[in-house]
C-alpha cells in the first residue's frame, strides 16, 4: 500500500507530506430526515471493522425532518474516543449550512460537497472535491421518491475511496444496517459504489488522510449508552418498568421492550416475568416506580431533566418512606423549548438533592458503555440494599451515540434484594419494628405485601412515624429517624461505586471528572504531558456520596480542576457542601456548556490558562491542534 | 365438692376463613366526629368480614386529605401506604404490577381525585386496573380548612357564603366513559346499598369506582349545601334495590325476573338489582350516562351500580404477567443466562 501521495492542491504542501494515517475527524453536515443517519452509521461501522478505534457523534435538531444536522465520526490509532472539535473532512450536503460549515474549518481540511454548491466563494484554503450527486443517484436509483434517501449513499462510498475504507467492510457494515431488509440494502450498496466509482476516476486524491486496517477492536462491540442501560436492567432482573417518553431517554425503554419481549418470556408459560408500562407522565411513571418498589419489585423509569423536575414530590416520598428505585437520567440541555437535543451534565445538583425537606439521594456516573451495563446492576442493588431512590445519571452523548466498548461482563454476584423478611422470619423474630435501625448501618428490615403473617402488615407514609412506621409527629421521634437516615447516608458511602484514580506520583494539580467527560480527560492528560511536561493526577468520580478516597486525591494536590458539562460547576458545588474550607480552595473549575460534548483541546487549554495564565496558552497558539501523542494508548 | 358450673362461652362469630369481624378494625379515627368517611370504614370493615378476605392479601393505598387518612382506620393487619395528593393511582398500579394477587382498595377524596389527581385517575380509569377506588365525595377540602373541590355543585354554597360558579365533575360518569367496569355512587349513610356495592367491588375484577357521598360535618353539612346529610336524604334517589350474594353463600332469592337483574361477578357471586326506576339496564353505557346526566338536570342524587361489565380485560390480564408475582419471582426467572448475553453481544459486533 502507497504511503506517499504526490499531493495535488491549491495549498501549499503541508509541511510533512506523509499521510496520516488513523488520526482524522470527519464531519458530515445534512438535513434531518433524509436518510443520513443510515449513511454515517455504515462509515462509522466500516471503519469499527478495519480495527480501527472510531467513535460517532450526532448532533441532532429537536426536529423530525428539514432541520440541520451534523455527524461527526473521529478515527484515532491511539484510541481517542472523546470528541474531537477540528475537522480534518467536510462532507457538506446542507445547502443551508454549507458556508458556515465551511467557515469553521481549520486551513487545509478537505470538503466533499455537492457540485450545486459553490463553496470555493467562501474560501480558498480547502482542498475542494465536488461531486455531482443528483447525477450519480439518478442511474442507481430509478424511483425518484426513493432518491432524497439514497444519495446520500453516495457520499459514503466518495469518502470510503478518498480516506481508503475497506469497501468489504463497508458492504458489511452496510448490510448489518440494514439487516433483513435485501432490497433496500442492494439498492443502496449499489448508491455507494457509485460514489466509489466516481471519486475513482474524477477524484485526484490531494489531502493526505489515510485509513489502514488495525486490530484494536478484535472483539468489540458497538451499542449506544441506552440500549446497554437497557441490557443492564434486563440483567438486574428488573420486573416493573414505567417510563414517560422524553428525549433522549426514550430509546432505554424501547430498546429494553424490544430486549424483554425477546428475552423475559417464561418459556415454560409464555407469559412475561415484567411488566413495562408507558405512563401518562413523568408523575405517574414515578408513583408506579414507587408502588412496586413498595410492594417488592425491582422497578425502574428512565427520563431526563424535565421529568426529574416532576418527580421531585415523589422522590422524597420514595426517600422517608424509603422505597427502592431506579432512575436513569438521560441529561440533556434544560427545558424542552431550546436545546432539547445536545447533551449536558445539567442535572447532578438538583438530582443530588432533589424533592423537599432533607432529602439526597445516590447518584451513580456511568462513563462508557460497560458502565451503563453494570452500574444499572448495581443501581437496582443499591436501592434495595438502601431502601431508596438511587439515580443513574447518563447524558445524551452516553446515551443516544454508538460508543465501541469491550463486550459486558456476566454479572457473576447474585441478585442482593436488601433486607426483606419472610413469613417464616417473622415467626423467628416474633415480628418487626419497620424503621428500627437493627444492624447500625441505618437501614431498618421491611416486609412485602402480600407476606402471609399477621406481623407482616404495615403502615406507611412519609417523615411522621416512629420505629413501628406509627404516625407521630413528636420532635424526638422526627430527629431519631432523620439521623437515622444519616446513618443510611454512611452505609450509601460504601456502597456506591468508589472512584478510579490514576497517580501522577506528583503532588501538583489534579483532575476530577465524571461521566462522559473522561474521554476528555483521558486525552488532555497527554495533552498536558506532551506539551506542558505536566504530570497531572485523575480521579474519575462514579458514584455520590462522595468517597473518601476522592477527598483524599483532592487532599494530596495543590489545585484541582473539576471538569464538567454544565456553566454552574454542579459536581464542584455538591464537593463544597462536603469539604472542609482548605479543601475547598484548592478547586478550580473546568465547565464546556455549549451542547456539543466536551473535547480534550478545549479541556486542555482551560487548564493551561488557569495554571500558566494569559489568554492562549503557548500549545494552542501555536496551532497544535493535532494530537501527537508519543505513547500509542490504545 | 360443689361442682362449678362455668357456663358455656358463647362461640365468637366468625367468618369463613375463622376471623371475627374485630380482625377487621383498624386504629381509632382522628377524624372529625360524625364524619361521612368513619361510617364509610365500618362498611369496608364490614364487606370484608363478610367476604371472607384474608388481611394479609390487601393493599390499602390513599393520596393525601381527610378521605385519605381513613385507610389507617380500617384493616389494621393490612398493608397501607399513604402517598402523594392526587397520585394515589400510579402508586396503587406499581402495587398491583408488582403483586397482581393483592386486592388493592384506594381510598380518595374528591379534591385528590377531581383536581390535583385527575389526570391519574382518568387513566386509571381506562387501564381497567383490578383495584377498588373509593371516593369519599364531600364537596369540599376539609383538611385545609373548608374550600370548595371539584365535584361541588353549582349553587352550592360554602360556611362563608362562598357560592361555588362552576359545575361539577361527575367521576361516575368519567368513569364510565373512560372504560371502567364497575362503576356507583352511593351515600355514606345508606348503610345496605353501600355494603352490597363495596361487597360487588370485591368480587369485581377490574376497575371499581364507587363515588361515596360522604358529608363534612365541619364545613359542608350547613344549608346551602348539596352535600349536606340533609340534602342527600332529601334528594336521594336510588335507580335500584342492590344485594350481594357471595359465591360460598348458597342462598336461593326469590325473585321476580321483570323487576330484577342478576349479575355474576368473576369469583361466582350475585350482584341482585332489583329495579326501582323504569327499565334500567347496567350493562348499558349510554344509558347509565343518559340517568346520571338526568340526574342533574332534576337536582337528584342518584345512587346504585350505573355500569357493570364483566367482560372486559383487566389491565393485568392484557399484560400476560406470569402467576407467581412478579415481586417475588426468583433470580433464575428474571436474570436470563450467561448464553443471551453471548448471543446479545455477538449481535453487537
Amino acid at each position: 500500500m502507497a504511503t506517499t501521495q504526490v499531493l495535488i492542491g491549491e495549498v501549499e504542501a503541508p509541511a510533512e507530506p506523509q499521510l496520516i494515517v488513523n488520526d482524522m475527524s470527519i464531519q458530515v453536515a445534512t438535513v434531518n430526515g433524509s436518510g443520513s443517519q443510515t449513511s454515517n452509521l455504515v462509515l462509522l461501522r466500516a471503519i469499527f471493522r478495519m480495527g480501527i478505534p472510531v467513535s460517532g457523534k450526532n448532533l441532532f435538531p429537536s426536529n423530525i425532518a428539514g432541520l440541520p444536522t451534523w455527524f461527526t465520526i473521529r478515527a484515532s490509532k491511539y484510541g481517542y474516543i472523546g470528541r474531537r472539535k477540528e475537522i480534518d473532512l467536510l462532507v457538506a450536503m446542507n445547502p443551508e449550512t454549507v458556508e458556515e460549515d465551511v467557515r469553521a474549518l481549520d486551513p487545509g481540511a478537505a470538503v466533499v460537497y455537492d457540485e450545486r454548491l459553490d463553496v470555493k466563494k467562501y474560501r480558498d484554503d480547502l482542498l475542494f472535491y465536488p461531486v455531482p450527486f443528483d447525477k450519480l443517484v439518478a442511474p442507481v436509483c430509478p424511483d425518484a421518491k426513493l432518491r432524497k434517501l439514497v444519495r446520500n449513499m453516495i457520499y459514503v462510498g466518495v469518502v470510503a475511496k478518498l480516506l481508503n475504507v475497506d469497501m468489504g467492510d463497508v458492504e458489511k457494515a452496510l448490510r448489518k444496517q440494514f439487516k433483513k431488509k435485501v432490497k433496500a440494502a442492494d439498492l443502496n450498496f449499489a448508491a455507494v459504489k457509485a460514489g466509489w466509482e466516481y471519486a475513482n476516476k474524477n477524484i485526484p486524491k490531494q489531502d493526505h488522510f489515510w485509513l489502514e486496517r488495525m486490530n484494536l477492536n478484535e472483539g468489540k462491540i458497538m451499542i449506544e449508552g441506552n440500549a446497554a442501560a437497557a441490557l443492564g436492567a434486563m440483567f438486574a432482573g428488573v420486573t416493573v418498568v414505567t417510563w414517560y417518553p422524553i428525549t433522549p431517554s426514550s430509546s432505554l425503554c424501547e430498546t429494553l421492550i424490544e430486549y424483554m419481549k425477546r428475552y423475559r418470556i417464561d418459556p415454560e408459560t409464555k407469559k412475561a416475568t415484567f411488566a413495562i408500562v408507558q405512563a401518562e407522565d413523568e408523575l405517574a411513571a414515578i408513583g408506579m416506580v414507587v408502588g412496586a418498589g413498595w410492594a417488592g419489585a425491582r422497578a425502574m423509569t428512565a427520563t431526563a431533566g424535565p421529568g426529574i423536575s416532576l418527580m421531585a414530590e415523589f422522590i422524597g416520598l420514595g426517600y422517608y418512606a424509603e422505597v427502592p428505585g431506579v432512575i436513569f437520567d438521560i441529561q440533556r440541555v434544560g427545558p424542552s423549548t431550546g436545546l432539547p437535543t445536545r447533551t449536558m451534565q445539567g442535572d447532578i445538583l438538583s438530582t443530588a438533592l432533589l424533592s423537599h425537606g432533607d432529602t439526597k439521594h445516590p447518584l451513580l456516573f456511568p462513563c462508557s458503555m460497560s458502565e451503563c451495563f453494570t452500574m444499572a446492576i448495581e443501581a437496582f442493588d443499591i436501592a434495595e440494599e438502601l431502601q431508596t431512590p438511587v439515580f443513574v445519571m447518563c447524558d445524551l452523548d452516553l446515551g443516544m451515540n454508538m460508543w465501541m466498548s469491550d463486550p459486558f461482563p456476566y454479572p457473576e454476584k447474585p441478585i442482593r434484594r436488601g433486607k426483606v423478611l419472610t413469613a417464616e422470619d417473622l415467626d423467628r423474630l416474633g415480628g418487626f419494628q419497620r424503621y428500627k435501625d437493627v444492624d447500625g448501618d441505618g437501614v431498618g428490615n421491611r416486609t412485602l405485601p402480600g407476606t402471609r403473617h399477621p406481623a407482616a402488615g404495615y403502615f406507611t407514609r412519609g417523615s411522621g412515624h416512629d420505629e413501628r412506621a406509627i404516625y407521630s409527629e413528636k420532635p424526638d421521634v422526627y430527629v431519631k429517624n432523620m439521623d437515622r437516615l444519616t446513618r443510611k447516608w454512611e452505609t450509601a458511602v460504601g456502597l456506591v461505586p468508589r472512584p478510579e484514580i490514576q497517580e501522577s506520583g506528583k503532588d501538583g494539580i489534579g483532575i476530577v471528572a465524571y461521566g462522559t467527560s473522561h474521554w476528555a480527560v483521558v486525552e488532555t492528560l497527554d495533552q498536558l504531558r506532551r506539551e506542558q511536561n505536566i504530570e497531572a493526577g485523575y480521579c474519575r468520580v462514579r458514584g455520590y456520596p462522595f468517597n473518601h478516597e476522592v477527598v483524599d486525591f483532592i487532599r494530596r494536590h495543590q489545585r484541582v480542576y473539576v471538569v464538567e458539562q454544565n456553566r454552574d460547576a454542579q459536581l464542584l458545588g455538591l464537593l463544597r457542601l462536603d469539604l472542609e474550607p482548605e479543601l475547598i480552595g484548592k478547586l478550580r473549575s473546568v465547565r464546556h456548556y455549549d451542547g456539543l460534548p466536551i473535547d480534550a483541546r478545549s479541556t486542555t487549554d482551560s487548564i493551561l490558562t488557569q495554571e500558566i495564565g494569559g489568554t492562549a496558552p503557548a500549545a494552542a497558539a501555536s496551532g497544535m491542534n493535532r494530537n501527537t501523542p508519543q505513547e500509542v494508548q490504545a | 365438692m360443689a361442682t362449678t358450673t362455668v357456663p358455656p362461652a358463647t362461640p365468637k362469630k366468625v367468618n369463613r376463613i375463622g376471623l371475627e369481624q374485630a380482625d377487621y378494625k383498624g386504629n381509632k379515627t382522628t377524624l372529625c366526629a360524625g364524619c361521612g368517611h368513619n361510617a364509610i370504614s365500618e362498611r369496608i370493615i364490614e364487606a370484608f368480614y363478610e367476604m371472607g378476605v384474608e388481611p394479609y392479601r390487601v393493599a390499602k393505598l390513599s393520596g393525601i386529605g381527610c378521605s385519605s387518612k381513613s385507610p389507617a382506620y380500617f384493616l389494621r393487619t393490612s398493608y397501607g401506604f399513604n402517598a402523594v395528593h392526587g397520585r394515589m393511582p400510579s402508586v396503587a398500579t406499581g402495587t398491583v404490577l408488582a403483586n397482581h394477587k393483592l386486592i388493592a382498595v384506594g381510598v380518595s377524596g374528591d379534591g385528590d381525585t377531581a383536581s390535583i389527581g385527575v389526570g391519574q385517575f382518568v387513566h386509571l380509569m381506562r387501564r381497567n386496573l383490578p383495584i377498588i377506588y373509593i371516593i369519599e365525595d364531600n364537596g369540599v377540602y376539609g383538611l385545609t380548612k373548608g374550600q370548595f373541590s371539584a365535584t361541588a355543585d353549582v349553587g352550592s354554597k360554602l360556611k362563608t357564603g362562598v357560592i361555588n360558579d362552576l359545575p361539577a365533575i361527575d367521576t361516575c360518569a368519567l368513569a364510565i366513559l373512560l372504560g371502567a367496569t364497575y362503576v356507583a355512587r352511593s351515600f355514606s349513610g345508606d348503610k345496605r346499598q353501600l355494603l352490597a356495592l363495596i361487597e360487588g367491588a370485591v368480587a369485581h375484577h377490574g376497575t371499581a369506582m364507587l363515588d361515596v357521598i360522604s358529608p363534612c360535618v365541619t364545613f359542608n353539612d350547613h344549608e346551602g349545601s348539596t352535600k349536606s346529610y340533609s340534602y342527600v336524604k332529601d334528594h336521594e334517589s336510588p335507580i335500584e334495590d342492590v344485594s350481594f350474594v357471595p359465591f360460598f353463600d348458597d342462598i336461593t332469592v326469590d325473585y321476580d325476573p321483570g323487576t330484577t337483574t342478576e349479575i355474576t361477578m368473576h369469583d361466582g357471586s350475585r350482584l341482585l338489582l332489583k329495579k326501582l326506576k323504569s327499565d334500567y339496564d347496567p350493562t348499558n353505557k349510554g344509558e347509565a350516562l343518559r340517568v346520571l346526566t338526568e340526574a342533574h338536570d332534576n337536582e337528584e342524587v342518584v345512587t346504585g351500580l350505573f355500569y357493570v361489565d364483566t367482560k372486559r380485560e383487566s389491565f393485568i390480564d392484557q399484560l400476560n404477567l406470569v402467576d407467581e408475582p412478579l415481586a417475588t419471582l426468583p433470580e433464575s426467572k428474571v436474570r436470563p443466562p450467561k448464553a443471551v448475553l453471548d448471543e446479545v453481544m455477538e449481535s453487537l459486533r
